[in-house]
């Protein structure tokens, strides 16, 4: 075991999906022709004045409030400044001394284990434009390109307290950030379009140890994946500079995915931003009852749900926590259950069937049509008998990608049990007839023989025959013979 | 008749009567430039064309009768740090001397409503942050007929100032009674649209049309905003003005002798007058540099080359187009605005110089209240005009006499939202004095 350990602080920056940007009235579209979304304020003109898009305070605070952090009811906006030829006015309108939000936690789990991360607070700003480099890298570039659509759009920064220690609990402090925010709905939360970004602080100290000592900056995490080896071989890297009688140096660094390394940017000469308070913009007020409103319209939480699952539907816990991994697969099961179904049934089909399509196909749950509606009766026909639970995952494959309701799937493929006792003697007789030798082993005390025989009455009908009641006609028949 | 010499309510009169029309009145505004701009550079930019097409449209309404603003068809100059769209607006400096902004300054939106005629854009220093400049090219275009009015801006006194050097009435308006959208930023906490006129009526008639709630500007303030016009009152009785002895230390004796001499007509005319102390004028200039600067080089940090105005050529990479760019761009008085603004808003000093020029800024608008809460109003010699930006407050600037042949002025100083005392306040002094003896000697 190592003699370090890591302090890992993570800065998350997530893009609010307001219909409108931060400071001005233009659309917020992913995707859309560049400088098409752009107006006087986002693209910074001589002479623009800007106004807060209420609903970005409206999501960053239902950010705050579903993070546990406190709402500040005066909060201020600051001008960071630097240049950059993707900042319009070579400052960011950002919060820097008076957040939206402040001292929130999440609980996460770790090799069975609970464990609290702190957030430090939550901040509301502007994001940047966006370059493209003409060339295969930024410094062989002739020239770049430089699209203000993403200029303006809303974004909050979480910023975590050091409290998180390994890779591991940096991906699981991630997951479940990104469960907690999808509930509240305020983002896309689409690592690959950038609506979720995270940059990690990693440093290394003795065990025992309570100093901080000089940490790296990881850039370029693009999934949770990344940013756990990315952590995970940062940490490795400073303990071999310490070892070695080096010392970490105040780097930002970037992850190369494809060689799994963090590799030297740009050694960070602290920059100094000036952060001014910004004079266009009076400090944001709200009241205690605002909070309230916007408190009442979060959702059940993840947590909370999980609780309810396990303590009113009598779930494992391991099922409560994958069902409430997200919003809308707790709430499809949730709906199927009050349409009268077992809280367990439903769930093995969730995550069972359900999942295993979703993950088979890589689809978003918003993508398939099956309703919940429809699961319930697809459960109810496979409960009365009218299908078996084989014939069952059959069906709610078709009704998975199509939406068809599954009694019409039946009919039209004719998948209904046969129960009919006399089509089924019928049937086996048959059977037996044409398979003498099993019929023999058995009677000679082979009882192996009798599942053959039912595993070919269920061929001859296809699988449609009701395979109780198979069971049950067989042995009489077999017994009359005896 | 010299129409060049006639106030906003004067032509109108005529307009009306149908003895002049716009278009005569805007040919011979446009004749008047060419006669004095070669000499003085009041203008930056002539809109000829656009002039004398809105002149025409103007006189097609009236000739059908349909009711006009009292500023329609009226020719105004607006100070060049005022966006119009379509028109060069280059704040006198090289960075932005090609940026034609594709929209509108909230006030053009609302002298183009009411039909009043921009002539073009006036002449100013860089960014107009020279701190004690009074010759600006919208008090020149006014005092010689080029304009009717003019729109000027005022962050440390430059609208006031100018106003007094050439014989004006100028009035900078309480923050965010204006709305400063469109208005180039030099110092965004300071910064103020005002008008240039040639009377006190004239005042109260463009801050009619300019002044409101504009939803684009965050710090524009949502009050009910008055008829201007009703406070113009040849009466001052009762009212409470007072004489902040600091502003009257050091003061050239001459124009405290005037300035006196108003304070003893509105005292006959039935207004109490008494000496007040505004204890923290002495650190204004000061929190006023401290302020200004800092807020200057973060206003100024957009022009880079990327996207508009001037752009260095031979750049090969990025810094360099930003470094070139700004160092053949800017003045010498910007770079140093840059340089200092950078520096009092570094972490080195922003605590020990930024922080502390903010506190003192409190102490003076304090000292504003105290004395708002005895007087209606503050009578001084237009010496210190930043105090008044720093507070936030009105201030109204008029000549109040020559010396030496040239017209000085005195100020008026109301509390928040007070315009209307200071109108009513200078249009009694207008009325007790002899104004027409002034005009004519300038």
């Amino acid at each position: 075991m190592s003699n370090y350990e890591a302090v890992i602080g993570l800065e998350v920056h997530v893009e609010l999906k307001t219909q409108t940007k931060i400071f001005c009235g233009c659309s917020t579209e992913f995707g859309s022709e560049p400088n098409t979304n752009v107006c006087p304020v986002c693209l910074g003109l001589p002479g623009s004045t800007i106004v807060l898009n209420k609903s970005v305070l409206e999501y960053a605070a239902k950010a705050g409030l579903a993070l546990n952090c406190d709402i500040s009811l005066l909060s201020k906006f600051n001008r960071k400044h630097y240049f950059y030829p993707d900042m319009p006015k070579a400052l960011q309108i950002s919060q820097l001394e008076i957040p939206i939000a402040i001292g929130g936690h999440l609980d996460i789990e770790v090799e069975g284990e609970s464990k609290r991360i702190n957030i430090h607070h939550i901040h509301m700003e502007e994001d940047a434009g966006k370059l493209t480099h003409q060339g295969d890298t930024i410094s062989s570039a002739l020239s770049s390109l430089v699209d203000y659509n993403r200029s303006g759009v809303p974004l909050i920064e979480i910023v975590s307290a050091p409290d998180i220690r390994s890779g591991e609990e940096a991906k699981a402090y991630l997951e479940k950030l990104k469960n907690t925010l999808e509930y509240t709905d305020v983002s896309d939360l689409r690592m690959e379009q950038g609506s979720l970004r995270c940059d990690a602080n990693v440093s290394i100290r003795p065990v025992g140890s309570k100093e901080f000592n000089t940490k790296t900056e990881i850039k370029n995490l693009n999934s949770f994946r990344a940013v756990q080896r990315a952590i995970e071989y940062e940490i490795e890297r400073q303990i071999e500079v310490v070892e070695e009688g080096g010392q970490v140096l105040p780097e930002t660094r970037t992850w190369d995915e494809s060689k799994g390394i963090t590799v030297a940017m740009r050694v960070k000469d602290e920059p100094d931003y000036r952060g001014m308070v910004e004079p266009d913009l009076p400090p944001i007020e709200v009241t205690p009852e605002w909070v309230e409103e916007i408190r009442a319209t979060l959702p059940e939480l993840p947590d909370v749900k999980k609780n309810r699952f396990i303590m009113e539907h009598g779930l494992p816990a391991y099922d409560a926590e994958v069902i409430t991994s997200s919003r809308k697969l707790a709430e499809f099961y949730e709906k199927t259950v009050a349409l009268g179904q077992d809280a367990k049934v439903v769930s093995n089909w969730i995550m069972g069937e359900f999942l295993r399509l979703l993950n088979a196909n890589n689809l978003e749950i918003t993508e398939v049509k099956i309703t919940p509606e429809y699961l319930a009766k697809l459960l109810s026909l496979v409960e009365k008998g009218t299908i078996s639970g084989k014939i069952g995952k059959k069906v709610f494959a078709e009704m998975f990608e199509e939406g068809k309701d599954p009694e019409v799937i039946i009919k039209e493929k004719g998948l209904v049990q046969i129960s009919d006792e006399g089509q089924l003697k019928q049937v086996i007789q048959e059977v037996m007839a044409d398979n003498p030798k099993s019929v023999e082993d058995y009677l000679g005390g082979q009882k192996k023989a009798m599942g053959f025989l039912v595993g070919q009455v269920m061929k001859a009908t296809k699988g449609q025959a009701n395979p109780g009641l198979v069971n049950k006609l067989l042995q009489e028949a077999l017994e009359e013979l005896a | 008749m010299e129409l060049n010499k006639l106030t906003i309510h004067e032509l109108q009169a005529l307009l009306a009567k149908k003895e002049i029309s716009s278009l005569e009145l805007t040919e011979k505004c446009l004749e008047q430039v060419e006669n004095i701009n070669e000499q003085n550079q009041a203008f930056i930019t002539i809109a000829k064309e656009k002039a004398l097409k809105a002149a025409q449209a103007v006189d097609e309404k009236r000739d059908r009768g349909e009711e006009l603003s009292p500023l329609a068809g009226i020719p105004v100059a607006l100070k060049d740090n005022i966006c119009t769209e379509g028109i060069t607006t280059s704040c006198g400096s090289k960075i932005l001397h090609n940026f034609v902004p594709p929209y509108n300054a909230y006030v053009v939106e609302r002298i183009c409503e009411a039909e009043g005629i921009v002539l073009g854009k006036t002449n100013m220093d860089e960014f107009s942050l020279e701190t004690t400049t009074s010759r600006e090219g919208s008090g020149v275009a006014v005092a010689n007929g080029v304009s009717v009015y003019a729109l000027g801006s005022d962050t440390g006194g430059s609208l006031r100032r100018t106003a007094v050097a050439n014989g004006l009435v100028g009035l900078k308006p309480t923050y965010g009674l204006v709305s400063r959208n469109g208005l180039v930023a030099y110092a965004s906490s300071l910064d103020q649209i005002g008008p240039i006129t040639k009377d006190v009526t004239d005042s109260a008639l463009v801050l009619n049309t300019i002044a409101g709630h504009d939803a684009k500007d965050s710090t524009s303030l949502k009050i009910e905003y008055p008829d201007y016009t009703q406070f113009l009152k040849n009466d001052v009785q009762g009212l409470r003005i007072g004489l902040p002895q600091e502003y009257f230390n050091n003061e050239n004796s001459a124009l405290v002798d005037k300035i006196k001499e108003v304070a003893q007509k509105l005292e006959e005319l039935g207004a109490i007058v008494e000496e007040c102390s505004l204890p923290h004028t002495e650190y204004a200039q000061g929190v006023y540099e401290i302020i200004a600067t800092a807020e200057a080089s973060s206003n100024l940090a957009r022009y880079d080359g990327v996207r508009y105005g001037y752009r260095a050529a031979g750049a090969q990479d990025v810094d360099t187009l930003f470094v070139k760019t700004r160092s053949e761009g800017f003045g010498p008085e910007a770079k140093d605005k840059i340089i200092l603004g950078t520096y009092i808003l570094s972490s080195d000093s922003y605590e020990e110089i930024y922080l502390k020029a903010l506190k003192i800024r409190s102490l003076i608008k304090q000292d504003f209240e105290q004395a708002f809460s005895k007087y209606d109003c503050l009578l001084t010699p237009p010496v210190y005009t930043n105090p008044v930006n720093l507070a936030g407050i009105p201030a109204l600037t008029m000549t109040c006499g020559l010396i030496d042949n040239q017209p000085v002025g005195l100020q008026l100083i109301g509390k928040e939202l007070a315009e209307g005392t200071l109108l009513r306040i200078a249009y009694s002094i207008e009325q007790n004095t002899d104004q027409t003896r002034l005009k004519a000697s300038l």
